[in-house]
């Protein structure tokens, strides 16, 4: 009996011992945020609003350049709510009505929204049309009544609108046909029942209308005309006056239209300032009575004193932003001046009459990598003392976001993130000996109860509170934010590279920034106007003979839009984030080829290739250039002319034959190309595979014991076409005029080895590639739904290996070298599915071995990110498979792809403006990371067979333990009764 | 562009005629004769090659003007360049071009004729031999108005070529009277350390393979009542027929080593009875037997998790 009592906690702890190894499809809702983490971003801030009324006090209202509208906290610096418009609706203005109303002007002047401000809801949208392009004006005067209703101007698309503020009915509207006028400036002076449209006709005709705002109404028309022109921007300085520029500008013009008539003052640079060294430009800004016009050295502000006189107040030669004015009492305005002076920079608010007083001077400290300020949006509140406070919301060059007040930095926000280029990842440096970070658990106590906890969870017994505290245990556990690498290789810093040319290292554990770094490539310079980081390459990673030195990537920059701008390359250390080295190159960067050789300090050789189809090796160390001499004639590559549809194979010649001797420099010659008949075919989309993917076999055992031979070759290219009239949207164009024909070509030779077309279809095209398959997405406009292909390829000249005796004997040619040169005997084997959803990037999973299967990783529509088995994308399903297919693993013919909600990687969230999904390995072969970048961040693991090679995280030691010490003690007690019934046995 | 419109319109005309029943998407692949492209039969996208094989030296041009006007013969030429020099020609494709009546273009009847190789090419050739260099060829990429837009370049080391003449192996990628690409290269492999051969005669023996497109299997569209026929119609999912051993092993295990511990038990006990007579211990103690059968238990238990791991593997 006494052992059967026994009996029933073993089965009990059995019980949860195969319970903690399950398989768990997804994760619990306790398992979120575990290994996962997920940040929320709005991008640069384009403009800002600030609410004034009781329920907004404490908020600002942004629009930034990633087409985002969000209510921030004013304190802290959070999202109360965020919208993220589409890539194709730029917001244009943004302004607040009625004081609880976000007015936004986006899609070029012709959409207009009002949205709730507590809540971000959507009241209204209303679209305005127009006869032509113009630019877009958004004004939204204070008490401007039609008929009770508060009314919104705006001029767009060449017509002048009046909105209703309550329901966005448009009241009126007035065209300004005339062909050639471009609206500058809609005013409405406060108090008036006028409208001013000011703008240009021609290139030297200034014109103003005066419209009646009850009814839009044309009042008056007058035009002026200036003989030598105007430059397009035009500042405001009273409701009746700008200042703008003339055509060469050195001239500034002073324009009143009192009372509907116009009047010029003309007034040269030269006469203010001695020596205004080139031509000025106006700053934008609507400060009353002052204006700011910038040349090359000198940013001057200068103030209108009546009848178009002008008088400089100021003239700097440091970085200077200006704030627009704010009304803060009867006839006050204030505005703030941000100044750069070294690593400070000093703000003042000043009233806008009165330059020389300040309202408020203060000196704040900033980061050098933040770069220079931006914008600056200034807000008031009253103090304790009744006096009035400012503070200013300021926009850097690295696009974060800051509040200033009292002199301090409040908050935050490093927005820059929102706009990710380009991502690789570092590991992290190994734990030294005499550092340990290893932290010791704090006392017996808490170990033990942590433990309780753990396992009241795991037989359910938890009560809301311990499920709680189990959480909050695990998130603290500092184990996964440790600095140090970590034995499954699940600690790395991902190193991101920002549109606004700065460097972040991201910590996978908990996300945070570990460092970040603008570099100076980046920055606005004299000899370098407009910088733009490319692309982010690895450039060392020590592991094997170089253990002290740290890793480093490589930064492609290129001064200005076009490919032959000379470009810069940076290397930055990414244990430190410091840069090591800078290179301005003489030539420009068209294509950058990591060759797949280190030097002895395990630097990756790099070739460079620039406009002129010169190719240039980095580094250029004579050790480089031995190594790269030796693999000389293996060395291909091929460059896709998508603008006219020619594919081309391209190797190195020669050294350059230039008039400077440049030993790293090579000409190139072309091997092959592929043209695309223009009239039939435009090419939309290339991919390869990725340079670090490891593939684990190359055989493929199928059902009846078969072998097929993948066709792994780093040198394929996946190319998509479509029929020119088809590359427009989905729907533009019948099946009949539209196809799509996907290629397989090799890269060495520009063998096309597949080709294949599908009928009726239409792009836009996303495709992976990996090992020897590639799958593509795109639209059936016969079947109206998504498809997605998968085309696997095969190697039939190994084919016949499959004798075991050839393998013993060696027999076989598994051995010998491949040429690409020899004529291939591939197969392909392809298949179609539907799937439901379009998409906005996919990715696969790849792992340390390449041992695990794959998933893809689909990122939806709905901004987030699905995961899908490739066994549902094997071209080998049929119907019915056979028992034998079945046991393989073959899944029955489907004619589309399931979409399970619980494979979803994102679970709840969502990545907003989702742009890419970047996946590494981890060292641990069954699992891989996976960072998912757009305007927010998400990072998680994932494991596509599940975590066969490790016990879960969760896992429950001690109730492993008490198994163990459970066991032995019943061990014992039966041994001891055991004895004892042999001994009353004996004694019978 | 309207040639290949007109290409896809008829495709597509022509997939309607085979399967008459218009309303019904048949999930059936095209396939395409080979036989069609051969021999000028109104099929224009042949998937198979069309191999013509040319005499080494000089082919016939037979200047034969077809009796149909939709069939009318072209030539395009073929240039060589022995590595970075110029091109220059080394040979004529001639085809027959068959317009077809909705408008659309294809070449048929491929022909070839290589020009032989001069001294100097000879002597240029074995240069590139000697180097490991590249042997280049270019067509136009369109063979009605050459060169189109510009050449299809294709090359290959000019070490692949030589076996005991030159043997070549073009393979042309057209669509409609475009050439996409031009695969140039030796007809069988090309082992990598390429060992330097001259050839022992200086005859090229051309394979020439054009290729059109082929079209993508359509994906399967699964109607809603056939799906649930098949279900309904008895083809119950059969769980996978197992051995009996693969599906009792775990009970039969366990009852192997009962069975064995019966047995030994069995034979000890008249033993003992046998030999220990005067003795005061007799039986085999008891309690024993079940320690080893809740270690059986327990084993049992081990074994059924082992699987479940199997499994999840899986």
């Amino acid at each position: 009996m006494a052992i059967r009592s026994f009996f029933v906690p073993f089965l009990l702890f059995a019980l949860c011992f195969y319970s903690s190894l399950t398989p768990v499809l997804s994760l619990y809702e306790d398992q979120v945020g575990l290994m996962d983490w997920h940040q929320q971003y709005i991008g640069k801030v384009k403009q800002a609003v600030f609410s004034t009324q009781k329920t907004g006090r404490r908020r600002v209202i942004v629009s930034t350049e990633e087409n985002v509208i969000a209510s921030l906290d004013l304190r802290h610096g959070e999202i109360f709510w965020r919208h993220l418009l589409g890539s194709d609706d730029v917001i244009d203005g943004i302004d607040i009505g009625l004081g609880k109303y976000v007015i936004t002007l986006s899609s070029g002047g012709s959409v207009l929204r009002s949205w709730n401000i507590p809540d971000g809801q959507m009241v209204w949208e209303s679209f305005l049309q127009g006869p032509k392009h113009s630019k877009s004006l958004l004004l939204v005067p204070t008490n401007l009544k039609i008929e009770k209703d508060n009314v919104i101007v705006v001029f767009s698309n060449g017509r002048l609108h009046a909105v209703s503020c309550i329901d966005g009915e448009v009241l009126w509207n007035k065209d300004f046909e005339a062909e050639s006028f471009e609206a500058q400036q809609v005013i409405q002076p406060p108090g008036s029942d006028l409208i001013y449209v000011i703008g240009f006709a021609a290139s030297s005709q200034f014109e103003m209308y005066q419209i009646n705002a009850r009814n839009g109404e044309l009042l008056k028309h007058e035009r002026a005309t200036f003989s030598s022109g105007f430059l397009r921007e035009v500042s405001l300085v009273s409701s009746e006056t700008v200042v703008a520029l003339d055509s060469t500008g050195s001239i500034l013009l002073t324009i009143s239209f009192q009372n509907g008539e116009i009047s010029f003052q003309q007034t040269p640079i030269s006469n203010l300032v001695e020596d205004p060294s080139g031509p000025a430009a106006i700053l934008p800004s609507s400060v009353p009575g002052i204006f700011a016009i910038k040349t090359n050295a000198f940013t001057i502000f200068i103030r209108v004193i009546g009848e178009g006189k002008l008088e400089v107040v100021e003239k700097t030669n440091h970085e200077t932003t200006v704030s627009n004015a704010l009304p803060i009492s009867e006839g006050q305005q204030a505005f703030a001046l941000v100044q750069h002076a070294g690593s400070e920079i000093h703000l003042a608010v000043k009233i806008s009459h009165d330059w020389d007083g300040n309202l408020l001077k203060e000196s704040i400290k900033m980061d050098q990598q933040r770069g220079l300020v931006h914008k600056v949006f200034i807000n008031n509140y009253i103090r304790t003392d009744k006096s009035h406070g400012f503070r200013v919301l300021i926009v850097m060059e690295d696009h974060s976001l800051l509040l200033l007040q009292q002199g301090a930095i409040v908050w935050s926000r490093e927005d820059g993130l929102a706009s990710i280029i380009d991502v690789t990842a570092s590991g992290l440096p190994v734990e030294r000996d005499g550092v340990s970070v290893a932290k010791v658990e704090h006392n017996l106590f808490e170990w033990l109860k942590g433990h309780m906890l753990k396992l009241k969870g795991t037989l359910m017994l938890a009560s809301p509170q311990d499920v709680a505290a189990i959480q909050s245990m695990r998130l603290k556990s500092s184990e996964k934010s440790k600095m140090t690498r970590d034995h499954n290789g699940f600690r790395k810093l991902l190193v991101v590279l920002t549109r606004a040319g700065k460097l972040f290292a991201l910590h996978t554990g908990d996300g945070r920034i570990v460092w970040s770094h603008f570099l100076q490539s980046l920055h606005k310079s004299g000899t370098c106007q407009s910088p733009i980081g490319l692309n982010l390459y690895q450039w060392q990673v020590p592991h094997h003979h170089a253990m002290d030195e740290n890793p480093s990537v490589l930064v492609i920059s290129r001064c200005g839009p076009c490919s032959d701008a000379p470009a810069v390359l940076s290397f930055v250390d990414t244990y430190t984030g410091k840069e090591l080295n800078s290179l301005s190159l003489v030539h420009g960067v068209v294509q950058v080829i990591p060759l797949p050789y280190t030097d002895s300090t395990e630097q990756r050789l790099h070739l460079l290739i620039d406009s002129d189809k010169h190719a240039h090796l980095y580094p250029t160390t004579s050790e480089a250039l031995r190594i790269f001499k030796r693999e000389f004639s293996n060395i291909y590559w091929y460059s896709v002319e998508d603008h006219n549809g020619i594919i081309k194979g391209h190797a190195l010649k020669c050294k350059c034959t230039g008039e400077v001797a440049d030993e790293f420099c090579f000409d190139t010659r072309d091997l092959w190309s592929v043209v695309f008949p223009s009239e039939s075919e435009k090419i939309i989309a290339t991919v390869t595979r990725k340079l670090n993917e490891v593939v684990h076999t190359q055989a493929k055992v199928v059902a009846d014991q078969d072998v097929m031979y993948k066709y792994i070759s780093r040198n394929l290219l996946f190319v998509a076409t479509v029929a020119p009239k088809g590359s427009g949207e989905i729907g533009s164009v019948t099946p009949e005029e539209s196809w799509l024909v996907a290629y397989l070509i090799d890269t060495v030779t520009g063998r096309i080895l597949h080709r294949v077309t599908h009928h009726g279809a239409q792009g836009p095209v996303h495709a992976v590639f990996s090992e020897n398959w590639v799958v593509y997405h795109y639209f059936n406009l016969r079947a109206h739904r998504y498809e997605m292909s998968v085309i696997e390829i095969y190697d039939q000249s190994r084919a016949d290996n499959k004798d075991v005796w050839k393998l013993v004997l060696g027999k076989h040619n598994l051995t010998s070298p491949i040429s690409l040169f020899s004529r291939p005997e591939v197969i392909t084997k392809s298949q179609s599915y539907f799937f439901t959803h379009s998409v906005k990037a996919i990715a696969v999973t790849s792992t340390a071995k390449g041992i695990t299967s794959k998933q893809l990783l689909i990122g939806t529509i709905g901004d987030q990110v699905l995961a899908l088995d490739k066994r549902f994308l094997d071209p080998r399903r049929s119907v019915n498979p056979t028992q034998a297919e079945k046991e393989e693993g073959i899944i029955p013919l489907t004619d589309s792809l399931p979409i399970i909600p619980q494979s979803y990687v994102t679970h709840a969230l969502r990545v907003e403006g989702l742009r890419g999904i970047v996946t590494v390995p981890a060292k641990l072969e069954s699992t891989t990371l996976v960072f998912a970048h757009g305007v927010d961040l998400f990072f998680t693991q994932l494991a596509p067979s599940k975590t066969y090679d490790s016990l879960t995280e969760d896992f429950s030691y001690a109730l492993l333990l008490l198994t163990i010490v459970a066991l032995v003690a019943a061990i014992f007690v039966t041994w001891r009764l055991s004895e004892r019934k042999e001994l009353q046995d004996k004694w019978r | 562009m309207k040639s290949v419109k007109v290409i896809v319109s008829f495709v597509f005309t022509l997939s309607l005629l085979s399967f008459p029943s218009s309303g019904f998407q048949s999930d059936e692949l095209l396939v395409d004769d080979e036989e069609f492209g051969l021999e000028g039969s109104p099929q224009p996208r042949s998937p198979e090659p069309i191999l013509t094989r040319s005499p080494p030296v000089t082919a016939p041009t037979r200047k034969r003007h077809s009796d149909l006007d939709s069939d009318s013969k072209i030539q395009f030429s073929l240039e060589h360049a022995f590595g970075d020099s110029d091109f220059s020609p080394a040979g004529t494709f001639s085809a027959r071009l068959k317009t077809w009546s909705h408008g659309g273009q294809t070449l048929t009847k491929l022909r070839f004729s290589r020009n032989s190789f001069t001294d100097e090419d000879k002597e240029k050739f074995k240069n590139l031999l000697e180097s490991d260099d590249f042997y280049r060829i270019r067509i136009p990429s369109n063979v009605l108005s050459p060169p189109g837009r510009d050449f299809v370049i294709s090359s290959v080391k000019a070490r692949c070529l030589p076996r005991e003449g030159l043997d070549e192996h073009f393979v042309i990628h057209m669509e409609g009277v475009n050439v996409l690409a031009v695969n140039y290269g030796s007809p069988g492999c090309c082992p990598y350390p390429r060992n330097l051969k001259f050839p022992a005669k200086w005859s090229f023996s051309s394979h020439t393979v054009l290729k059109n497109s082929e079209q993508a299997p359509r994906a399967p569209v699964f109607s809603e009542e056939i799906l649930g026929g098949e279900n309904a119609e008895g083809e119950v999912v059969q769980p996978p027929e197992r051995s009996f051993w693969a599906k009792y092993w775990m009970y039969l295990i366990p009852l192997g080593l009962i069975v064995m511990n019966a047995i030994t038990q069995a034979m000890n006990m008249p033993e003992e009875q046998a030999s220990g007579q005067g003795q005061l211990y007799l039986v085999w103690p008891r309690p024993l037997n079940t320690e080893i059968n809740l270690c059986i238990k327990i084993l049992e238990l081990e074994y059924f998790v082992g699987s479940r791991i199997s499994e999840v593997k899986l």
